[in-house]
């Protein structure tokens, strides 16, 4: 284990530490804690839409919908199946499948929309997430429009923290590879993606699958927060939140998600105030930011820090006379 | 023994008929020139051999598979790689990278391995750079491995092409138009440097070009295409003295 390996594993015990520290302390408020939650569900979020729509640069705009599923999956398991009953392993288990058959799901969304060429996920992501809320809508079993209650506090800061580190670990382990540099050579030409041999449809379907386990995922533990989820929490609206946050923080990077998803949760927190108004604010800024900035604010650079060592620019060892893209 | 045997290929743009019955082999190691006035199906027949196109009739054989129904991805593992007419890089991708692309098929690692960073995934990927970075160095691209391709100067990036369609290790080389854009100076070198490719890595080699004096020195064997006919296949001093090919060729340069 290199130096840098271990620093990264003290950091990451030490945030354990700090997690269960603030929860068990009660340093921070019930709300700031909520909130510090949110933000962890929300770079999970982020960084799995990120995956699709930034590093691939497709458009995919129903990522609530996949959450949706995770999140009644998940209830399901905690509430129907173990009725609250449960050792330490069944929400763990219980979140992993909810990505799973989130997962599943995306599947059958995919296949169709990447067997042709064009611009059809957004409209089949669209209307996906329109069909997932008006079915959740129409079964009583789940509570219908009213929701589904019942679930207890299962989801804590120290499993949110988890489950993020393991969102970024999957997510960079992925992009710093050859499934990577064909998913970003999609994004620049698909045809000639094709041509130097990448099997295009089968990388964007497993892009796709990917970033549906872990808006599963998400949901999961956004139930287990709430302890009360309805149709109306996935709505086109908190797809378009996830949209905003990937392409503020930066498309085609784990730090622009990590920045984006933290920035938007805390300020729509501080826009409180501003009543019903402050849902204007995403779809404003979506445009903003599509029209002045649509990289982001980190668009496609990433922090040095995340980066594997094997991938960064070691000039003294490939030779002195290394151009690099600052020269 | 022929790596690539085309059949009455034939394809249609609508009403088009952009090529029409086109015939040829390829023999193992050959080097074969597809030439003609714009928009005579050169480039097309490139698209159809690389699965860019279905054709609309005819068979495509390489290496004692058939290709026609094939995606391009398959086609391409299969060793055959290509250039494009107008440089089509991955542009803000390093140059390291696009070339590192090129062995997306050959890659001997899953998706798990990928994920863990198996020791499987790390000693493969530092195979695939070591490649990479030695058609780099005989590309004379090394110094620029960690630059975006766009940054390129032209001829850089004409050559990066041909490197990145190196390193998905073909049996044979599909060049469009590689010397377009290039003064006399850089096609002579050009000229050379195919020479070169051609016994270094063993390759079959079919190039478009439509100035015939490109194609006349290296090529043993060249096709003419006008609107899509075949008007002519033979050796460079029998096509150079064609009266169809004259007639294609003066008719259009002169007006
Ligand atoms: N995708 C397409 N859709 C419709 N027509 C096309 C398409 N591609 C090519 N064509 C037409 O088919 C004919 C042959 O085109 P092609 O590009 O193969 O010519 P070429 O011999 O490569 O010409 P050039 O020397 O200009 O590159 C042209 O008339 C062209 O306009
Ligand atoms: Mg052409």
């Amino acid at each position: 284990m290199g130096p840098k390996s271990r620093i990264t594993l003290v950091l990451v015990l030490l945030g354990f530490a700090l997690c269960i520290f603030i929860e068990r302390s009660g340093l921070l408020s019930a709300y700031i804690l909520q909130i510090s939650m949110y933000v962890g569900i929300n770079i999970i979020l982020t960084l799995s839409l990120n995956l699709v729509n930034g590093y691939m640069g497709e458009f995919s705009v129903g990522h609530a919908g996949f959450m949706a599923i995770g999140a009644y999956v998940s209830s399901i398991i905690t509430v129907r199946v173990f009725h609250n009953q449960m050792g330490p392993l069944v929400f763990p288990l219980a979140v992993i499948v909810a990505g799973i058959v989130a997962a599943a799901t995306s599947f059958v969304v995919a296949f169709p929309s990447f067997r042709t060429r064009g611009d059809y996920l957004a409209i089949v992501t669209l209307a996906f997430n329109m069909i997932v809320k008006s079915v959740l809508e129409n079964i009583d079993a789940l509570g219908g429009p009213r929701g589904f209650m019942g679930m207890s506090r299962l989801t804590n800061l120290a499993n949110v923290y988890a489950w993020c580190l393991i969102t970024i670990y999957v997510v960079r382990n992925f992009v710093y590879s050859n499934f990577g540099r064909a998913v970003l050579s999609i994004r620049e030409d698909e045809v000639a993606s094709n041509l130097v041999s990448v099997n295009t449809r089968q990388m964007k379907i497993m892009v796709f699958l990917i970033a549906s386990f872990f808006a599963g995922v998400a949901g999961g533990l956004f139930a287990h927060v709430m302890q009360f989820i309805n149709p109306r929490s996935f709505a086109i609206q908190k797809s378009t939140d996830i949209l905003v946050m990937v392409y503020l923080g930066g498309i085609g990077s784990i730090f622009g998600s990590v920045l984006g998803a933290t920035v938007y949760t805390v300020l729509l927190e501080l826009l409180r105030p501003l009543g019903v108004w402050r849902w204007v604010v995403g779809p404003i800024m979506l445009v903003v930011l599509m029209i002045c900035r649509p990289t982001g604010i980190m668009g496609l650079k990433e922090l040095s820090g995340l980066i594997p060592r094997e991938e960064q620019v070691l000039k003294e060892k490939e030779g002195a006379d290394v151009v690099t893209a600052s020269d | 023994m022929s790596l690539l045997q085309i059949e009455g290929l034939t394809h249609f743009f609508g009403g088009l008929k952009a090529v029409s019955d086109f015939n040829l082999e390829l023999a193992n190691g050959e080097v074969v020139g597809l030439i003609g006035p714009n928009g005579a199906g050169k480039t097309t027949v490139f698209n159809l051999i690389t699965g860019v196109y279905k054709p609309s009739r005819g068979r495509i054989r390489f290496d004692g598979h058939d290709l026609v129904g094939l995606q391009s991805c398959q086609i391409i593992s299969m060793g055959i790689a290509r250039t494009f007419q107008t440089i089509r890089l991955f542009r803000d991708l390093t140059v390291l990278d696009n070339v590192r692309l090129g062995h997306f098929a050959q890659a001997r690692y899953g998706i798990r391995d990928a994920l863990m960073r198996s020791a499987k995934f790390r000693d493969e990927e530092k195979r695939i750079k070591d490649k990479a970075l030695e058609l780099l160095e005989a590309f004379n691209l090394t110094r620029y491995a960690y630059v975006p391709a766009k940054a390129l100067p032209y001829g850089e990036q004409r050559r990066l092409e041909i490197a990145r369609a190196l390193s998905s290790n073909p049996k044979l080389l599909l060049l469009d138009e590689p010397a377009a854009g290039m003064n006399p100076r850089e096609i002579d070198e050009l000229l050379e440097r195919i020479a070169w490719l051609k016994d270094e890595f063993h390759l079959t080699i079919f190039l478009i070009e439509h100035q015939m004096r490109v194609v006349m020195g290296i090529c043993e064997r060249i096709a003419v295409l006008d609107f899509g006919e075949t008007i002519a296949v033979g050796a460079p001093l029998e096509i150079q003295t064609d009266p169809r090919v004259l007639e294609a060729y003066l008719g259009k340069e002169v007006s």
